[in-house]
C-alpha cells in the first residue's frame, strides 16, 4: 500500500465543501459577549478626550473599555518577535504596541475602545454614540519619504522614524570595487507595492475565562496557536500558560496574515475574566482590510554589474522596507533575514551588499505575507535580469543559464555557498527553465510574436527564475539572527489500542490540506490504510507544542516530526514483534503493515502488534506498555525550493489592458507526496502573484487614509483572469530531512510577479520603455506607451 | 458590517407597497438588494423602514405589447440576459445584462432597483438612454410614464418621487435594419462600467437613418452622446464616419476621475467603446 506519490482527494474536502466546516465564528458560548472595537479614523491623531456614558446606557451594553483602561491594568502591548538590530549594533526601537491606545493613534484602524454587549447588534450600534475628540496630526505613509528629517514622528523615540538599518552580504567596498569594473551596470529603482492579505475567513477571537479553575479559552482564526499562547501569556497578559488553552479550528486562510499575535486575541481573553463571560470578537471585511498586518511594501534601487561576456560581477541593492505603525510579530525579519539573504538567487554573483532600513509610517503594521521577503528578492533580481538582457541585446533565458550555479545534489556535491549567510541543500537550476522553454516552445513564440508586432498587436514573454529558503528553520541559526522563539516542530504518533493511529502536530493548516498529505504519510510509513490515520493540530491541550504553519515548513519540518516519531513506534514494534514472532528484532523487516521474520512466512501485524502493547500479558521483559511517542525536529538547514515561470502576455493598444495568454510553471519542491495539492498550492500561489503583477495594492492618501479598502476598490485576481495555467515539476530532493521535501505553499506566488511583469515590458519593448512600476493597470501601461 | 435596526416589512401588492411607503417617513424599497444592502451594512444608508417588494408579480415578466417591450421592474438582470424575446427584439439589453456583476448578482439583482439607484457607473441608464426607453412609475395618484432622458437627473439622483415605486421599463421595438450593441470596459475589482457604451444604429442601404449612442460610468450620470449621433446619421456607416464621428464621445459632460481611470484615460476609452459599440452594431 504507498500513498506517496497519490493524488489522495483531501479528507477535510468532505467537511468543507457541505458547510460542516467549524470555523471560529461559528463557536457559540453559553453567556457569549460580542465586542466590537472603535477605531481611530484618523492615520495620525491625539486623542484628547473620550466620553462613553451615552453609548455604556444603551440596551444591552454591557461594558465599554478604552485605551486608559488598559493602560491602567498594567497590560503590556503585543510583542515583537524578531530582533534586528542596527549596523552600529544599537538595538531596534521597539515602541510599544498598546492593544488599546490611550493618548495617540497611529494609523486609521488604530484600536481606540472595545465595546462588550449582549449582541453584536447593540455593540455596533453603542460604538457610534462613543465619543472620541481627536486632533489630527499629519501623517506620512511613504517610507522613503518618512526618513527624511522634517516628518512627522510616528513615535517620538524613533528619530527620523528608522526602526532599524542593516546590512549583509560582502563589504560594500569590495562591492563598489567589482561595480566599477563592470562593462554594464542595469540598474533599477521600483516599489514592490503594498498589498492585502485578504484571507478568505476575517479574524475573529473568542475569549472564555472560568474563575472555577482559573482557566482561559482562547479560539482564534491562528496559523500558530502555540505561538500565540507563548507571546500573549508571557509578554501581553502574564497569565500562566499551563491555564491557557489556545484552539485554532478551521481556519480559511492566512496568506501569513494570521501567524502573528493580534491585540484583540488579547483583549477577548483579559476581558472574559473581568466580565467573567465569554468575549467575542469578530472582524469586519472593512476591518480586515485595515487591521490585518499588510505585506510587501519596499522601495528599492538595485544595480547589477556585467561583464562584456554578460557574466553577473556584482549586485548592489538599498531598500527602504515600510514597517507600517508598529512592530507586528515577525516584520524586521521580512525584509532583512527573509530578503537580503535570497539575493544570491540561482546565480553566481560574487559580490552583494544588500542595505535595509526598516521605517515607521502610519499605516497598518507590515508583515509576512506569502511568500514574506522571497518574492521581494525575487522580483529585484528577476526584473535586473530581464532589463540587464534588453539593455545588452542578449537573450533574457541565455542570460540567465549562463549566469546560473551549476548543478549539485548537496550529497555528492556540497550545499552552495551564498555571499548571503545561505547555503543552498540541493539544485538542478538549468533543468527548469530548459523545460519551461521547451513548453512554452520559445523560438516559435519568438516567432509568432514578431508576426504579431507586425500586425501591431503586442505580445510579451517574461521569465523568472527563483529561489526560496523554506522549511523555516534551524533554531540556532534563526536565534542567531534575531528570532526569539525557536522553530522546530513537533508531532505526537499514538497508535490506539486497535492499531489506528492519532498523529499531534504543531502545524496547523489553513487551507493546506494536511489532513491528508500527513495521512498520507503515516499510512505509507505504517503500511496502514488512510482512513485509520486521524490528523489532530491547532489545539494546545492536544498538541505538546507547535510553531505553525507558515513560510513552507509544514512537511518539511512538521512531516519530518512525524517520521521521527514513527520510526520510534517501528523501533518499538520490532520489539514486541520480535517477542511474538520468537525472533530477534534485528531479523525482522516491516513492510505491507507486518513484521515478517526475514526469509520466512512468518509474520505479525500492527494491529495485534499495537494490541500487545495495550494489552501486554505476554510480554517482552523490561518493556514499557503503550505504544505513543513524541519528536520534536529541529531541521539542518533551510530547504530551497526554486523554479522557472514564464507568461505571455497580450497588451491592448488601444486601452492598455493586459491579458495574460499563458503562463508556465516547472517548480521543483523536493519529493511531492500529493501531486494534486502541490499544484493546488502552485495553482493558488501564481493566483496570488499575478495579482500583484497586474491589479492589487493599497493605496494611501497624503492623510493617510487608506482609499481602497473594500472589494468594490481592491482588485483581487479572479478565475477569468487567469489562464489554464501550464506546470511541470522536477525532483531534486531535499538530501537534509528523511521526506526529502522542499516546500511548496509559496513557490507560486514567489516566481510568478517578476514573469507576468517582464512579459508586459517585453510586450512593451518597441515603445521604449524599460521600466513600469506594479500593479500594471490599463492606466498604467496606457499612459506609457502615449508618453 | 452591521446596519442600523429597521422595521422589515413585506409588501403582498403593490398597494400595499405604496400605502407603506406613504405611511412611513422614513422608508426604503427593497428588491433584490445589491445596492441597498450594502449601502445599509456601511451604514451610509439608515432607514427606519424597509418595504420589500421582490415578490410581487405585479413587478415580473417580460412581455410584448404592441410594438413595445415591456420588462418589469422586478426582473432579474439573468432574466433579461437569458430572455429569448430581449434577444430578438432589442439585443444589447441581453448583452448587456450577461456583464452586470456575477452570476449571483445576475440572479437577484433587479433592473428597475438598479435604475432607482441610478449608480452613475451601472449598465442599464446607459441602455435606457440608447433605447428611448419610458419609465412607467406609480404613485398615490396613480400611475405617470417618465423618458429614460428625463429620469436620470445626477449623480445617484433620478426623477422618482420619494412616494412612488418604479414598476415597468417599456422600451419600442426597433424597426428593422437596426443593429444594437453595448460594449463595456470594467473596472477591474467592482466590475461595473469605467466606460459603458450603448449603441443603436438603423441603416438604409448602408447609410445610418437613426443612430443612438449613450454613455455610462464616464460622467456624474449616463448621458446620450448627441454629437456621435448627429456626426452619423445620415452617413455611410463605415470606419472613417466611425472613426471621426467618436471623437466627441466625452465632450459636453464633466468626466470623472479615479483610481482606476483619470478623466483623460476615460475620455480615451469613451471614443475606444464608443468605436467599439457601433462597430459591433453591423
Amino acid at each position: 500500500m504507498t500513498f506517496i506519490g497519490k493524488s489522495v482527494k483531501r479528507v477535510e474536502d468532505q467537511r468543507f465543501l457541505t458547510g460542516k466546516g467549524r470555523y471560529t465564528d461559528d463557536i457559540v458560548l453559553p453567556g457569549m459577549t460580542y465586542a466590537y472595537i472603535l477605531r481611530s479614523p484618523y492615520a495620525h491623531a491625539k486623542i484628547l478626550s473620550i466620553n462613553t456614558s451615552k453609548a455604556e446606557a444603551m440596551d444591552g451594553v454591557v461594558k465599554i473599555f478604552t485605551g486608559k483602561d488598559i493602560a491602567a491594568a498594567g497590560i503590556n502591548g503585543v510583542p515583537c518577535g524578531w530582533q534586528v538590530n542596527f549596523k552600529n549594533g544599537d538595538t531596534m526601537k521597539e515602541p510599544p504596541h498598546p492593544l488599546l491606545v490611550a493618548d495617540k493613534a497611529r494609523y486609521a484602524g488604530d484600536g481606540v475602545a472595545m465595546i462588550i454587549a449582549e449582541s453584536k447588534e447593540a455593540a455596533r450600534d453603542a460604538a457610534d454614540m462613543v465619543d472620541v475628540e481627536y486632533e489630527e496630526l499629519d501623517a506620512v505613509t511613504n517610507a522613503a519619504d518618512a526618513v527624511a528629517d522634517g516628518k512627522p514622528l510616528v513615535h517620538d523615540d524613533a528619530p527620523n522614524n528608522m526602526c532599524f538599518d542593516w546590512e549583509l552580504g560582502n563589504p560594500i567596498d569590495e562591492v563598489n570595487a567589482a561595480m566599477s569594473a563592470a562593462d554594464h551596470i542595469t540598474s533599477l529603482e521600483f516599489t514592490n507595492q503594498r498589498v492585502i492579505p485578504n484571507a478568505m475567513e476575517p479574524r475573529a477571537a473568542i475569549g472564555q475565562y472560568e474563575d472555577h479553575s482559573g482557566k482561559y479559552t482562547l479560539h482564534t482564526t491562528s496559523q500558530n496557536p502555540h505561538l500565540t499562547r507563548l507571546l500573549m501569556c508571557a509578554f501581553v497578559l502574564g497569565v500562566p500558560e499551563h491555564k491557557v488553552r489556545v484552539v485554532a479550528p478551521d481556519v480559511g486562510g492566512g496568506f501569513g496574515s494570521k501567524i502573528f499575535h493580534y491585540a484583540e486575541e488579547a483583549l477577548v481573553i483579559w476581558a472574559s475574566k473581568q466580565l467573567n463571560r465569554p468575549v467575542k470578537w469578530t472582524s469586519d471585511r472593512s476591518e480586515a482590510f485595515l487591521t490585518d498586518a499588510h505585506g510587501r511594501d519596499h522601495i528599492s534601487k538595485a544595480e547589477m554589474g556585467f561583464d562584456k561576456d554578460g557574466n553577473i560581477l556584482a549586485l548592489r541593492v538599498k531598500t527602504h522596507a515600510n514597517l507600517g505603525a508598529y512592530l507586528s510579530t515577525f516584520a524586521p525579519c521580512v525584509p532583512t533575514w527573509l530578503h537580503g539573504t535570497l539575493l544570491q538567487g540561482l546565480y553566481t554573483t560574487p559580490k552583494i551588499n544588500v542595505d535595509v532600513t526598516g521605517v515607521f509610517t502610519h499605516t497598518t503594521p507590515v508583515d509576512a505575507y506569502r511568500g514574506a521577503g522571497r518574492p521581494e528578492a525575487t522580483y529585484l533580481l528577476e526584473r535586473l535580469l530581464d532589463k540587464a538582457a534588453l539593455e545588452m541585446k542578449r537573450d533574457p533565458a541565455e542570460l540567465r543559464l549562463q549566469n546560473f550555479i551549476p548543478a549539485f545534489d548537496g550529497v555528492k556535491e556540497e550545499g552552495y555557498m551564498t555571499q548571503v549567510a545561505l547555503q543552498y541543500d540541493s539544485g538542478n537550476y538549468h533543468g527548469v527553465l530548459e523545460r519551461a522553454l521547451e513548453m512554452v516552445g520559445y523560438e516559435d513564440f519568438r516567432k509568432e510574436q514578431a508576426a504579431a508586432r507586425d500586425e501591431g498587436r503586442l505580445l510579451g514573454i517574461g521569465f523568472s527564475t527563483y529561489i526560496e529558503a523554506c522549511g523555516i528553520a534551524p533554531s540556532a541559526v534563526v536565534g542567531a539572527l534575531g528570532a526569539r522563539a525557536g522553530l522546530y516542530e513537533s508531532a505526537q504518533v499514538r497508535v490506539q489500542p486497535t492499531g489506528k493511529v492519532s498523529v499531534y502536530s504543531g502545524s496547523h493548516s489553513h487551507g493546506q490540506g494536511h489532513e491528508t498529505t500527513f495521512a498520507q504519510v503515516v499510512a505509507d510509513k505504517l503500511g496502514i490504510p488512510l482512513e485509520d490515520v486521524e490528523i489532530v493540530h491547532g489545539d494546545s491541550e492536544a498538541v505538546a507544542f507547535g510553531m505553525g504553519t507558515y513560510g513552507s515548513r509544514s512537511l518539511a519540518v512538521g512531516g519530518s516530526a512525524i517520521v521521527r516519531s514513527i520510526e520510534k513506534v517501528l523501533e518499538k514494534g520490532a520489539q514486541i514483534a520480535a517477542h511474538k514472532l520468537e525472533a530477534n528484532p534485528e531479523d525482522l523487516e516491516y513492510a505491507g503493515g507486518k513484521w515478517t521474520v526475514k526469509g520466512t512466512d512468518k509474520s505479525v501485524a500492527f494491529g495485534d502488534v499495537a494490541l500487545t502493547a495495550y494489552v501486554p500479558h505476554d510480554y517482552p521483559q523490561g518493556l514499557e506498555p503503550g505504544m505513543d511517542f513524541s519528536s520534536f525536529y529541529d531541521p539542518a538547514n533551510f530547504t530551497y525550493p526554486f523554479g522557472a515561470h514564464i507568461a505571455i502576455v497580450e497588451v491592448d493598444k488601444d486601452t492598455g489592458k493586459v491579458s495574460l495568454k499563458r503562463f508556465i510553471a516547472v517548480d521543483d519542491v523536493g519529493n511531492v507526496i500529493n501531486p494534486m495539492i502541490v499544484d493546488g498550492q502552485i495553482h493558488g500561489g501564481l493566483a496570488q502573484g499575478i495579482g500583484q503583477a497586474l491589479f492589487e495594492g493599497a493605496i494611501y492618501d497624503e492623510y493617510g487614509q487608506l482609499t481602497n479598502g473594500s472589494y468594490m476598490d481592491y482588485t483581487m485576481p479572479r478565475a477569468d483572469d487567469l489562464p489554464s495555467f501550464e506546470v511541470d515539476r522536477q525532483v531534486t530532493p531535499c538530501p537534509h530531512n528523511p521526506l526529502g521535501v522542499k516546500g511548496a505553499g509559496e513557490a507560486g506566488c514567489i516566481g510568478s510577479t517578476p514573469a507576468v511583469v517582464n512579459a508586459v515590458m517585453d510586450a512593451l519593448a518597441p515603445f521604449g520603455i524599460k521600466d513600469l512600476e506594479m500593479p500594471m493597470t490599463p492606466e498604467r501601461v496606457w499612459r506609457t506607451m502615449n508618453s | 458590517m452591521i446596519p442600523t435596526g429597521f422595521t422589515y416589512h413585506r409588501a403582498s401588492s403593490l398597494k400595499e407597497a405604496l400605502d407603506l411607503l406613504n405611511t412611513h417617513d422614513d422608508a426604503k424599497l427593497l428588491a433584490g438588494g445589491h445596492s441597498l444592502i450594502p449601502a445599509l451594512k456601511l451604514r451610509l444608508n439608515q432607514p427606519a423602514h424597509l418595504i420589500d417588494i421582490s415578490r410581487l408579480d405585479d413587478l415580473k415578466g417580460i412581455k410584448e405589447e404592441g410594438g413595445t417591450l415591456v420588462i418589469g421592474a422586478g426582473v432579474t438582470h439573468g432574466e433579461i440576459a437569458h430572455s429569448d424575446l430581449v434577444k430578438e427584439k432589442v439585443a444589447m439589453l441581453a448583452e448587456a445584462a450577461d456583464l452586470i456583476g456575477d452570476v449571483q448578482v445576475r440572479n437577484v439583482g433587479t433592473i428597475g432597483g438598479s435604475l432607482a439607484h441610478a449608480d452613475p457607473a451601472a449598465d442599464w441608464p446607459a441602455l435606457m438612454l440608447a433605447a428611448e426607453a419610458e419609465i412607467t412609475v406609480l404613485g398615490p395618484n396613480g400611475s405617470r410614464s417618465i423618458s429614460a432622458e428625463d429620469f436620470f437627473t445626477g449623480f445617484y439622483e433620478t426623477a422618482l418621487g420619494e412616494d412612488e415605486v418604479l414598476t415597468s421599463i417599456r422600451i419600442p421595438i426597433p424597426p428593422a435594419g437596426t443593429s444594437t450593441s453595448y460594449q463595456k470596459f470594467m473596472q477591474p475589482a467592482s466590475r461595473f462600467a469605467i466606460v459603458g457604451c450603448a449603441a443603436m444604429i438603423t441603416r438604409t442601404n448602408g447609410t445610418c437613418d437613426r443612430v443612438r449612442v449613450a454613455f455610462t460610468g464616464v460622467a456624474d450620470k449616463a448621458y446620450r452622446a448627441k454629437g456621435i449621433e448627429d456626426a452619423l446619421t445620415g452617413k455611410a456607416y463605415d470606419t472613417g464616419n466611425i472613426e471621426a464621428a467618436v471623437s466627441s464621445a466625452a465632450e459636453g459632460v464633466d468626466v470623472m476621475s479615479d483610481h482606476f481611470a483619470s478623466e483623460e484615460y476615460r475620455s480615451h476609452l469613451a471614443r475606444v467603446y464608443a468605436r467599439k459599440a457601433l462597430s459591433a452594431a453591423s
